[in-house]
């Protein structure tokens, strides 16, 4: 695999939305996030663009990926998008007690080494708070899954959120814990130092991991060896 | 360049008329697709190898033997073999015999098979696949090679002694492709042996297949066969072509829809656009056609998927006497004025026959008389003592 080289202190933030409306508030949440994370990281000398996601877009390409493996050109920029991300916001609405069925497919999709080591805060907006573990019990192992680190504030805003002061002060407490995790390079640290400790799939990370061992069992058996 | 046809032996309703062909419907169409593929000019006609409905294609050395008999020029081949879920010795035997009575027209193409259920009806186990396929042809290799094989490993009964018979025609083991799309082991196999590697490009990011083509071909040179550029490729493609592009168009749009695979999925334009896919005029595929190696380097085998998804017989036809006399004659000058001089030859049994003997007569093996074992003694056969 490659890393990106960029200027030190420039930091890449994607927004995921599963919302439905325009403007949701899904979205809005994930924003206030996002916001309050470029804010906090110009208080550092560090500047954060934003990338915003809209999974609703993508949505055709979700599905045709999930059963057919092909992957549109849409979904191939939003991937490109998360390969490149210093931070991620993951932000869906809860339906049926659990993630949107669009926000868990589009994670399900992506190959399993594209957001190795990445930090991440994990939003979900919902009409009522009896969602509330939502993201906690559900949404963390996904993530888990995909081996990114989630910042320790989970979000979540049920309709009588969005008027309490509480919201904000989670959101700061989130925003700056996934501010402290991009300040600190854990990402490039974790793949610089130990990306070959990772179980990986050949054309993984986005394409660009094509290293082969050459002397693993499975290749020396390739090379008319024999199976242990 | 070769050219020429695969078919998955999919048994699929036609969604225009609402009919489902018949097992022995489709038999019959497939021979006569076959013969089509060799009147129209093609060098080529592939068979996949299924063991369930709604697929007839199980025993695919029957039906290759039967078009072979039935032909003059064609190659017959596989897309694929299942190397997993196989004995590699009943392989050895019946893909031998064929290319006797073939005389020598005729090669395969390996694959693992991924449809889970398959390998615990032939006692094997999908986790195991990929070391089953490497350890499985490391086995074939040697059958077709050595007249008596002493061999042990880890997914089957040992041999002892064990003779394949019949010889592979002229001591010419049949060429084999070996198809993937995503395992650098299975790449690095068909490298280590100099044997030829198939991407079957019918997905793309194409990326993928250019990776793994790229590495087959370093790997190749590295085991010392011949340069990057003579490694041996052959990729597939699907089409469907009218005259005029609105009428391709309007024709396989209900096809496409319900294809199985990626039916009820991408909008045929975006597959089109997106996927090597061509479905248009005669020209329009050829200059997608074109593009392929561009991609992938100068390549041996292009096969086209032609006859699935339900597609009558009659429009199959219809469709290889577009693709034989509009599409693949200029694809065939086209080609050879753009052609790197250092790409190897397309493999026939000629050829391999000339590569080992030169001038001289091939072996031609004669057994000695039964003594009922090859363990003692010398060799089973009259020209090595």
């Amino acid at each position: 695999m490659t890393t990106q080289s960029r200027d030190l202190g420039q930091f890449q933030l994607v927004v995921v939305s599963a919302g439905t409306s325009d403007p949701s508030s899904t979205r809005l949440l994930a924003d206030r996030v996002s916001q309050r994370v470029a804010t906090l990281g110009l208080q550092k000398q560090l500047t954060v663009e934003i990338k915003a996601i809209e999974l609703r877009e993508l949505a055709g390409e979700i599905a045709n990926a999930l059963v057919s493996n092909h992957i549109g050109p849409k979904l191939q920029k939003a991937i490109t998008a998360l390969q490149h991300a210093d931070g991620i916001v993951a932000s869906t609405p809860v339906y049926k007690a659990g993630a949107s069925g669009l926000f868990t497919s589009f994670f399900q999709i992506l190959d399993n080494d594209l957001l190795i080591a990445k930090p991440v805060a994990l939003a979900a907006t919902a009409g009522t708070a009896r969602h509330a573990l939502v993201v906690d019990d559900q949404m963390r192992g996904l993530f888990a899954y995909l081996r990114t680190v989630v910042v320790p504030t989970s979000l979540f805003a049920a309709t009588e959120d969005w008027t309490d002061p509480g919201l904000n002060k989670r959101i700061d407490r989130a925003a700056l814990e996934l501010v402290a995790l991009m300040a600190s390079g854990f990402e490039k640290q974790v793949r610089e130092e130990s990306w070959g400790r990772y179980q990986h799939e050949f054309g993984s990370a986005g394409g660009t991991e094509l290293s082969i061992d050459l002397d693993s069992d499975l290749m020396k058996l390739a090379a008319g060896g024999s199976a242990n | 360049m070769q050219f020429g046809v695969f078919s998955v032996s999919d048994i699929t309703r036609d969604p225009v008329s609402g009919e489902t062909p018949s097992e022995a419907e489709r038999i019959d169409a497939i021979v006569q697709i076959a013969e089509k593929a060799e009147e129209v000019g093609l060098d080529v006609f592939a068979i996949g190898e299924h063991h369930n409905p709604p697929f007839f294609s199980s025993a695919p050395t029957t039906l290759l033997a039967h078009i072979a008999a039935k032909t003059k020029r064609l190659i017959v081949s596989t897309a694929t073999t299942l190397i997993t879920t196989n004995d590699p010795v009943r392989i050895a035997e019946e893909y031998a015999m064929l290319q006797h009575l073939a005389k020598g027209r005729m090669d395969l193409m390996l694959g693992r098979g991924n449809t889970a259920p398959v390998y615990p009806w032939f006692g094997q186990d999908i986790r195991q696949s990929l070391p089953l396929a490497l350890e499985n042809y490391n086995l074939l290799h040697r059958l077709w090679r050595e007249d008596v094989v002493d061999w042990e490993g880890k997914f089957r009964t040992p041999l002892q002694g064990f003779t394949s018979t019949p010889r592979p025609l002229d001591d010419v083991p049949p060429f084999v492709w070996h198809g993937s799309i995503r395992t650098p082991e299975i790449a690095e196999q068909a490298a280590y042996y100099g044997d030829g590697f198939f991407a079957n490009n019918i997905f793309w990011p194409k990326e993928h297949y250019m990776r793994l083509i790229k590495f087959y071909r370093q790997r190749y040179a590295h085991y010392g066969h011949g340069t990057e550029k003579q490694a041996v490729v052959g990729l597939g493609g699907q089409a469907y072509i009218a005259k005029r592009s609105q009428d391709a168009i309007k024709e396989f749009r209900p096809y496409f829809n319900e294809a199985p695979v990626y039916g009820h999925g991408p909008r045929m334009e975006d597959f089109m656009e997106q996927t090597p896919l061509s479905v248009g005029s005669p020209q329009e595929v050829i200059d997608k056609t074109l593009t392929f190696r561009e991609h992938f380097g100068d390549y041996q085998r292009q096969m086209f998927l032609m006859d699935h998804a339900g597609l009558p017989l009659k429009t199959v036809l219809n469709q290889l006497d577009l693709l034989g006399e509009e599409v693949v004659p200029v694809l065939r000058k086209e080609i050879e004025s753009r052609q790197d001089p250092e790409t190897a030859k397309p493999p026939t049994h000629a050829l391999r026959v000339t590569e080992k003997y030169g001038d001289q007569p091939a072996r031609q093996p004669r057994p000695n008389a039964n003594r009922g074992d090859n363990v003692t003694g010398g060799s089973p056969y009259q020209d090595n003592k």
